[in-house]
């Protein structure tokens, strides 16, 4: 009898075994901080729209999932390492992103804002009004390929790496005006004195979807399929009410 | 032309007409930014070097200090501080100042400027100071003033002694300039990290301006060797 139980178990425990390597386990990176997309709180605990999203979509993808922080500058050459497989850091469908990574369909995207000092009263789409004005984008960002596109010649554009260094050097007046992704223009500029939102938002460019390697086409199957979900059964704007005043569903 | 450069430049969309023209635009910033902080800290550092041997405490302490304190702390921090802190001074942005120092480059300029200067004039001292009291005893034997001695007989003696540590610090100072891409300046780093993020190819931007920066230093190493071979002509055996 007893042996009967220890083999039993022991039948038991390989069962549970192969059940658990069903489960996967998939890890997905964030570049914090970046709110309220994923930061951490005062607890250190990871947390942010995209975070909560991700947890949604583990679940709803049954799989085992681990955060991993990685910084922006490593991000496609960590996924390409292998160091996560997934990202979710708010990385906006591009061409040329596209040639490197597998994007999922996108699942949010915020419009780009203006923002400048309060006595700051031109037009900026006038383009003869703003020669010679100095804009401040963040480098490689879709807000920097649009004032390159649209402005090149016009104005004169500076790159910043963080948007702290840019409202910097708009409250020190090295620039006229800033154009940042809305929600980070709302974070970092007008938590500030003596700034306005000026001009209207622009929408750009394809929105932000999840980044994986481009053999893992099944996973991008599953992540697809997640999110659709996610999108119809209310799980995400509960999620994105949470966070954000306006729609950035997509 | 071979043909696996052919391939490379029809195959990618890295080096194109537009992106080579950023980084032309970034090799002219580099070479402007570093020869002119290079030029402009040498001219400050021979008189400092002249002070900080000096025995008068009140000559001597300050330029002590000025060269603790550049050397005691990074560049990109004297960078930030000069960059970010200017604009922070009250009302600047009404003066003529603010002219010159609304653009990135010329605090980028200024604090290069102050740091080799800081280096330059302490390499300078060690020379002077090094100089072989048997040579001053006979300049002052013959009458010369402590202006024609200088002239005359220790700076160029010192001149010849830190030449070398010197070319160093010219080198150091093209590899350190590549921090000026932090405060926006479009150096060859600077086109490098555009180009980078626009297309995402890390290795192909960076490993293109490091050859960049390896051809550019390769020039310096062959003038300060050409420098050298002038300056220390006395010293090679005299050949058959």
């Amino acid at each position: 009898m007893r042996k009967l139980i220890v083999a039993a178990s022991v039948v038991l425990a390989m069962m549970a075994g192969v059940a658990h390597a069903q489960e996967r386990n998939l890890r997905i990176a964030f570049d914090v901080p970046y709110e309220p997309f994923e930061y951490k709180d005062e607890n250190g605990e990871l947390t942010g729209f995209e975070v909560e999203l991700a947890e949604a979509m583990c679940e709803e993808m049954n799989a085992n999932c681990e955060f991993v922080i990685q910084a922006w500058d490593g991000m496609i050459p960590g996924l390409m390492a292998r160091k996560f497989d997934l990202i979710m850091s708010s990385m906006s469908i591009t061409p040329e992103r596209a040639e490197r990574v597998l994007f999922s369909e996108p699942y949010y995207n915020t419009p780009g804002g203006w923002f400048a000092r309060e006595d700051f009263d031109t037009d900026v789409t006038d383009m003869e009004a703003m020669e010679g004005m100095t804009v401040g984008v963040q480098r490689g960002t879709t807000m920097d390929t649009y004032v390159t596109e649209e402005m090149g010649g016009v104005v004169s554009i500076k790159r910043y790496t963080t948007a702290d260094d840019m409202v910097l050097d708009l409250e020190g007046q090295r620039l006229d005006v800033v154009f940042l992704d809305y929600p980070v223009g709302e974070q970092t500029v007008m938590s500030k004195d003596g700034f306005k939102e000026v001009g209207e938002q622009v929408k750009l460019g394809e929105g932000v979807g999840v980044a994986m390697r481009k053999r893992d086409e099944d996973l991008a199957k599953e992540v697809n399929a997640a999110l659709a979900t996610l999108k119809e059964d209310g799980t995400y704007d509960t999620i994105m009410d949470k966070y954000f005043a306006y729609d950035i569903k997509m | 032309m071979p043909d696996f450069i052919a391939e490379l430049l029809n195959r990618n969309d890295i080096f194109t007409a537009s992106t080579i023209m950023e980084y032309w635009g970034g090799m002219v910033t580099t070479v402007q930014l570093v020869f002119l902080s290079l030029i402009l800290g040498l001219v400050l550092a021979v008189p400092l070097a002249i002070m900080r041997t000096s025995k008068n405490p009140l000559i001597n302490g300050p330029v002590w200090f000025y060269t603790y304190l550049f050397r005691g702390t990074p560049l990109l921090i004297q960078l930030y501080i000069i960059y970010y802190g200017l604009a922070q001074i009250h009302g600047i942005q009404q003066t003529f100042w603010w002219d010159i120092f609304r653009e990135a480059f010329y605090p980028a300029l200024l604090a290069f400027t102050l740091n080799t200067a800081a280096y330059t004039a302490e390499i300078i001292r060690g020379a002077i100071v090094a100089t072989p009291s048997g040579e001053i005893e006979a300049a002052k034997a013959y009458g010369m003033s402590w202006a024609m001695r200088m002239r005359r007989i220790i700076l160029p003696s010192a001149a010849r002694r830190a030449v070398q540590a010197y070319s160093n610090e010219v080198i150091f100072m093209l590899h350190s300039s590549a921090i000026a891409s932090v405060v926006t300046l479009v150096d060859l780093t600077g086109a490098a990290r555009n180009i980078y993020s626009r297309f995402y190819a890390p290795f192909d931007a960076f490993i293109f301006v490091a050859l960049l920066y390896m051809a550019l230093t390769f020039l310096l190493v062959f003038a300060f060797r050409k420098l050298e071979n002038y300056l220390l002509q006395h010293q090679r055996p005299v050949s058959g």
